[in-house]
């Protein structure tokens, strides 16, 4: 009963783990020949709430770069017949198939209150076309058009279409928001890159030289952080001349915004500077004779610039707060200058607000801007240390 | 440790220097000075200024030196207690700001209080449960907070509570209170009002201080001395109250250094949207109007207030903290 035997394959029993070895070497090369920025991305992207925030933000400065595209009705254009008109759903479909539109509205008085009030009226629809005709605006400051994302057919939007309703001088709510993006993205990038040129320049000196340098520096920042902001900020925002333009305005708030600004920033560098003072690679440097500046540009900032920028990604949200808070005040920003903040102004009064809540409207974004740009910051921190 | 609390008592003078500086330039900066301003009042209410008065007030305020002699004659005026008048309201700025004050670092303080009665048991339950269902809730909610800026979550609150709950819930007092003297029936009545405004204020400062107390404690959890306490069988709530919570207690005390700023600025905002009678309404509108002898002086009180509360806690930080305590001795 001679059978053939297969011939036995041979079968590990450790075959599993030997695949898994073969693996973790070809990962650890991967790992160990990848750049620092590789590195800093693969982290980074395992951080899903700091991928989702990064694509919040972009989407955001993209709104700002469209904003007149996205807008349909002129932002500044004030009709008092349109004053305070409630938001407008927008019906997607119309007997089944795809025809976006809008309830038109119809104006009556309150027999009550002889008050101007709207209504929608289901059986008048208004279509709405892309790429419709609307208010002319320079496309990116480039070239002159009066194309909208959105629109209706005769292009007079303003009449007709109010996605967010209007404020108290009839201006469309939504086209404002839409504006509004700009000046508050803007000057936070504004503020951040004033105070990082402010914080890396003083952190710098004070973390380089240490001594009585350092201390001098490291007490201002003390000083400056134990003064309450928002009073200082007040008093020097009042204290602009009322007849200055709005880029004027502008370019003041950034510096103000900035005077505070820096100190976070001023710490965060000079905390690095003193830790890679001690580093080999600086000693090994310094020994074979390279320059000062030489060792600070090529050789310390690579390993730094990574913290600096997580740090600005989180101090751009509290400037974005600040500038909205003092327009909120009537002490930033001032109309006609478009910012969320100067929106809010609006929703000051609570009978206002109790009456027609979508003056509120503006403050979705602030919270959502704000809490992007914190989860991308902790991201970008945690990824900022990829040995770590 | 003498040292150190003296070296922190110079600097905080060295603060309050600083910010006087500041609130004198915020007196100084808009175009124009008090003189100018008054002889426009006195010349809008119909009353004729001769150039010889205008003159006489300048000298009288001594608005004809340098800039540095004015500042110093403002010093020399408030350490006699003169911290000059109103154009507006006409009376001395002390009697303006008076009661707001008290109420102002009423509001700050119970909204600190807020801050750690929040903080310090979710913090802990964060971290001893981490990864729990209400940890997440607490850090989503935590996230929020920090996110809607205070003035922000008031107006909000405001809105909720009025189309709600049909109430004005701003202010401090209660119609009846509010022109009464003081009295332990308004002292009532002002504690029955002072949590709305505290929580708004502290939200987001407590978001701040549950996740840094969570991470300490997390930090402090995984430490050898708690494994061997726990392999001792010592009874857990005791092992991680005793000495793993004090150890993380620190944050609690070195931020409020940060958290009073932080708050007495918030409350000039939120002070707005409640309609407090604080000092933030008074300070709006006193920059508004220009009648910058007020918002100097406010900003200069607001500005001691702080660095007071700073100061207390740097000595409270050392006199739970060794490490600060003997740090000089090394």
């Amino acid at each position: 009963m001679s059978k053939a035997k297969p011939p036995p394959t041979y079968e590990s029993p450790f075959q599993s783990e030997l695949d898994e070895a073969t693996f973790a070497t070809a990962a650890e090369e991967r790992v160990s020949v990848a750049t620092q920025w590789q590195l800093m991305w693969w982290r980074f992207r395992k951080h899903r709430l700091a991928m989702i925030s990064a694509f919040v933000i972009i989407a955001f400065y993209l709104v700002a770069l469209f904003a007149d595209f996205l807008a349909y009705a002129d932002p500044h254009k004030t009709e008092a017949f349109r004053s305070l008109i409630a938001p407008q759903p927008i019906h997607f479909f119309d007997e089944g198939r795809f025809s976006p539109h809008v309830f038109a509205l119809v104006g009556k008085r309150d027999p009550r209150t002889f008050k101007r009030v709207y209504e929608p009226d289901p059986t008048q629809k208004v279509a709405l076309r892309f790429f419709a005709e609307g208010y002319a605006y320079k496309f990116l400051g480039l070239f002159k058009t009066n194309r909208h994302l959105i629109g209706v057919e005769d292009g007079n939007a303003e009449e007709l279409i109010f996605l967010l309703g209007t404020d108290q001088l009839g201006r469309d709510l939504w086209s404002r928001m839409m504006v509004a993006c700009r000046l508050s993205l803007m000057i936070g990038l504004a503020g951040v890159a004033l105070s990082l040129v402010l914080g890396v320049l003083l952190g710098g000196i004070s973390g380089l030289y240490g001594g009585a340098i350092d201390t001098l520096i490291q007490r201002l920042i003390e000083i400056l952080r134990s003064i309450p902001t928002i009073p200082l900020w007040m008093g020097l925002a009042a204290a602009m001349p009322r007849d200055w333009g709005v880029v004027q305005v502008y370019f003041a708030i950034t510096v103000i915004l900035s005077l505070i600004g820096w100190t976070d920033l001023a710490r965060v560098v000079r905390g690095r500077f003193l830790a890679l003072r001690e580093e080999d690679f600086v000693l090994a440097a310094e020994l074979a004779g390279v320059g000062q500046m030489r060792i600070i540009l090529r050789h310390m900032a690579p390993s730094f610039l990574s913290h600096i920028i997580a740090a600005t990604t989180l101090a751009l949200p509290n400037m974005i707060i600040s500038e909205t808070a003092l327009s909120f005040l009537g002490l930033g920003l001032r109309p006609p200058a478009v910012s969320w903040g100067v929106l809010l102004q609006d929703a000051q009064n609570i009978q206002t607000v109790a009456i027609s809540p979508w003056l509120l409207s503006a403050a979705i974004p602030v919270v959502i801007v704000i809490l992007a740009f914190n989860f991308l910051g902790d991201g970008l921190r945690d990824a900022a240390d990829p040995y770590g | 440790m003498l040292a150190y609390a003296i070296r922190r008592f110079l600097l905080a003078l060295l603060t309050i220097w600083a910010i006087s500086v500041l609130a004198f330039a915020i007196i100084q900066l808009p175009p124009g000075d008090y003189v100018t301003a008054y002889i426009a009042q006195l010349a809008s209410s119909g009353v004729d200024v001769t150039p010889e008065f205008a003159e006489n007030l300048r000298q009288q305020y001594g608005l004809d030196s340098p800039v540095w002699v004015q500042y110093l004659k403002w010093m020399e005026q408030i350490s006699r207690g003169n911290f000059g008048r109103s154009l507006e309201w006409r009376a001395p700025v002390l009697d303006m700001i008076g009661d707001r004050l008290w109420l102002t670092m009423a509001v700050s303080l119970s909204a600190v209080l807020f801050t750690w009665a929040l903080a310090l048991p979710i913090g802990i339950y964060s971290a001893v449960r981490q990864y729990s269902i209400a940890d997440y809730i607490f850090t989503f909610i935590g996230f929020i907070g920090l996110a809607v800026p205070s003035f922000l979550l008031a107006l909000i609150l405001m809105y909720v509570g009025f189309r709600y709950f049909g109430a004005n819930i701003g202010g401090l007092f209660s119609p009846e209170y509010q022109l009464a003297d003081w009295s332990p029936g308004k002292v009532w009545d002002l504690i029955k009002h002072l949590p709305l405004p505290a929580i708004i204020l502290g939200m987001a400062g407590a978001a701040q201080l549950i996740r840094i107390m969570r991470a300490n404690l997390l930090d402090e959890l995984r430490k050898p001395y708690v494994i061997t306490a726990r392999a001792k069988g010592m009874s857990e709530f005791r092992l991680i109250l005793k000495y793993p919570v004090r150890a993380a207690l620190n944050p609690f005390v070195s931020t409020l250094g940060y958290l009073f700023p932080f708050i007495i600025s918030g409350s000039i905002i939120v002070a707005l949207v409640l309609s407090l009678p604080t000092i933030g309404p008074l300070l709006l509108r006193a920059l508004v109007s220009q009648d910058m002898f007020l918002a100097g002086t406010i900003v200069l009180f607001l500005g001691i207030m702080t660095v007071i509360g700073t100061f207390i806690s740097d000595i409270l930080l050392m006199w739970i903290d060794p490490r600060i305590r003997f740090e000089r001795r090394e």
